[in-house]
């Protein structure tokens, strides 16, 4: 899972997902408001709003962990919203999901966390060790094999969780508030190597932030194989395939490319960019 | 007001229990299609049975032990101390031995899988299983309850041996009683039935303790103040649950052999 050793997957054809009209509500007002947006290939959309306004609500209603009371969700092609259980769990796989607080597995060591779908899958445990150990190196954690997650850092979790979910090579990552709690220093790793496996896999993504930061990092910067790291693109360049979404109270206020969303005359974008 | 809140709290537990049916059904049921994981049942066989090993052996040892010094000064004054075996045996079989087992494996087991399925809700883990493509219900929940149905069957036969041990113990060295008698009462007067009443509760009351714990751990809400309330939760309806159940084998058990 080398940069340099692997192409990018430019294979699948359509949206990777597609939101019509879909509201969620838990007995209550509606968390998502009749929303409607779509991923396309090899597009990254980064989602923005203030704390508690359905960002991570919406990530789940994208694979299906929640159920939408109206609309429908397209999921790689398919109508993920009434699908039965049985048939979201093999539609899952296809996806990768980074949890806020990395959501791994206690009991279980890092190689184990890494290697879950691999493990369920019966693949022989020796190419289990290899590809565990080529998403660490992915994320620069091959030292932690064998550790417990419990001695990690918050960081380091994070990184282990983006090796998790990138071990299947998904067709759709979904980052949940990757750098949520984190100091800058470890969210500007964490942001690097989103964006490594942004421009490397072009795999399409959502990322949920409040972190202006974060977000304005990913547009205006690119992964460099040869320096192995991030390098900021020429003044008044932005990545074409990122674009921004921006919520409020359940509704999506924005959509476009950050030259829209820094133009853009809406008084809570505004606010929420000042 | 009032009406209102009874009406609230009425639907609430009407809810509850409809939800508790369909989790159990499915926990069941799932046992009858792929995938099934033998590994993980294996592994909740372990920590149920083997774990619990202990607590049962001493447990069903001390209460052989006071049914018998309790039975034996009763019985004295019948001159009936001859008979402290046929009562020790019957009592561990036909009740306490399926009973105690229940509550003690309740206490030990209901609430680790309340606390543990609880902080997986709560740290995001049962989501982040979900979203890697496995199902948790078929891989935490149905292992759990068909370990703890076939470990509470094989704990109660070790509780149940170590009373009639205990009772033994207590009759031959402080009531200095002749232990052949005791072994030849608990034996002989000893049926089918019996038997049968002892081995039926301990399979109703494994599925108990591992529905309610599994069922409480996973609607878990609130942090970790929630996954506290889970606990105890869990290991309150499972005790009541296994006393209000076998009072209800009892009557069917006694009124099927009469």
């Amino acid at each position: 899972m080398s940069a340099a050793a692997q192409p990018a997957r430019l294979d699948a054809q359509g949206p990777a997902v597609v939101f019509r009209d879909v509201t969620v509500a838990f007995g209550g007002p509606p968390v998502l408001d009749h929303i409607s947006f779509s991923v396309a290939q090899r597009e990254t959309r980064i989602l923005l709003g203030p704390a508690g306004v359905g960002k991570s609500v919406l990530l789940k209603t994208a694979n299906g962990l929640v159920r939408p009371e109206s609309g429908s969700v397209l999921l790689l092609g398919q109508d993920i919203a009434q699908m039965k259980d049985t048939a979201l769990f093999p539609m899952r796989l296809r996806t990768g999901m980074v949890f806020q607080e990395g959501a791994l597995f206690d009991s279980l060591s890092v190689r184990d966390n890494v290697a879950y779908q691999l493990i369920q899958d019966r693949v022989p445990d020796d190419e289990i060790d290899e590809r565990v150990r080529e998403a660490l190196r992915f994320v620069g954690l091959e030292k932690t094999f064998s550790l417990f997650p419990g001695s990690l850092s918050g960081g380091m979790r994070r990184r282990v969780a983006i090796a998790r979910a990138l071990i299947r090579q998904p067709e759709l990552l979904l980052y949940d508030s990757p750098t949520g709690g984190l100091d800058p220093i470890t969210s500007t790793t964490i942001i690097e190597l989103i964006v490594k496996q942004r421009d490397f896999y072009r795999t399409p993504s959502i990322l949920v932030t409040h972190r202006l930061q974060d977000a304005f990092t990913m547009c205006t910067h690119k992964f460099d194989p040869e320096k192995d790291g991030m390098v900021r693109l020429p003044e008044g360049h932005a990545d074409p395939n990122t674009t921004f979404l921006m919520m409020n109270e359940g509704k999506v206020i924005f959509d476009g490319s950050l030259h829209d969303l820094v133009h853009s005359t809406d008084p809570f974008v505004r606010e929420f960019l000042e | 007001m009032a009406f209102e809140t009874i009406d609230k709290t009425a639907k609430q537990i009407l809810l509850t229990v409809q939800d508790y049916a369909l989790f159990a059904l499915r926990a069941v049921s799932n046992l009858f299609t792929p995938p099934v994981y033998w590994t993980d049942f294996i592994l909740q066989s372990d920590i149920i049975g083997v774990g619990s090993g202990m607590i049962v052996v001493f447990a069903g040892f001390f209460t052989g032990g006071v049914l018998a010094v309790q039975s034996a000064a009763t019985l004295a004054s019948f001159g009936a101390t001859a008979v402290t075996g046929r009562f020790v045996s019957m009592s561990m079989i036909r009740e306490l031995g399926a009973v105690l087992t229940g509550i003690m494996v309740s206490g030990r087991n209901a609430s680790s899988m309340a606390s543990e399925l609880g902080s997986m809700v709560v740290t995001e883990q049962i989501d982040a299983m979900r979203a890697l493509g496995v199902d948790p219900m078929r891989k935490l929940v149905t292992p759990r309850i068909f370990a703890t149905v076939t470990m509470l069957f094989f704990l109660t036969i070790v509780a149940d041996f170590c009373g009639i041990l205990g009772g033994a113990a207590v009759t031959v060295f402080m009531n200095h009683q002749n232990g052949t008698q005791y072994f030849s009462e608990a034996y002989e007067y000893l049926h089918y039935p019996d038997i049968l009443q002892g081995l039926v509760k301990p399979l109703c009351f494994g599925f108990i303790i591992a529905s309610v714990g599994c069922f409480y751990g996973m609607r878990t809400e609130g942090g970790t103040q929630g996954v506290g309330r889970s606990t105890i939760s869990a290991v309150v309806f499972a005790s009541v649950l296994i006393i209000f159940v076998d009072l209800l084998i009892s009557t069917a058990m006694v009124s099927i052999f009469r």
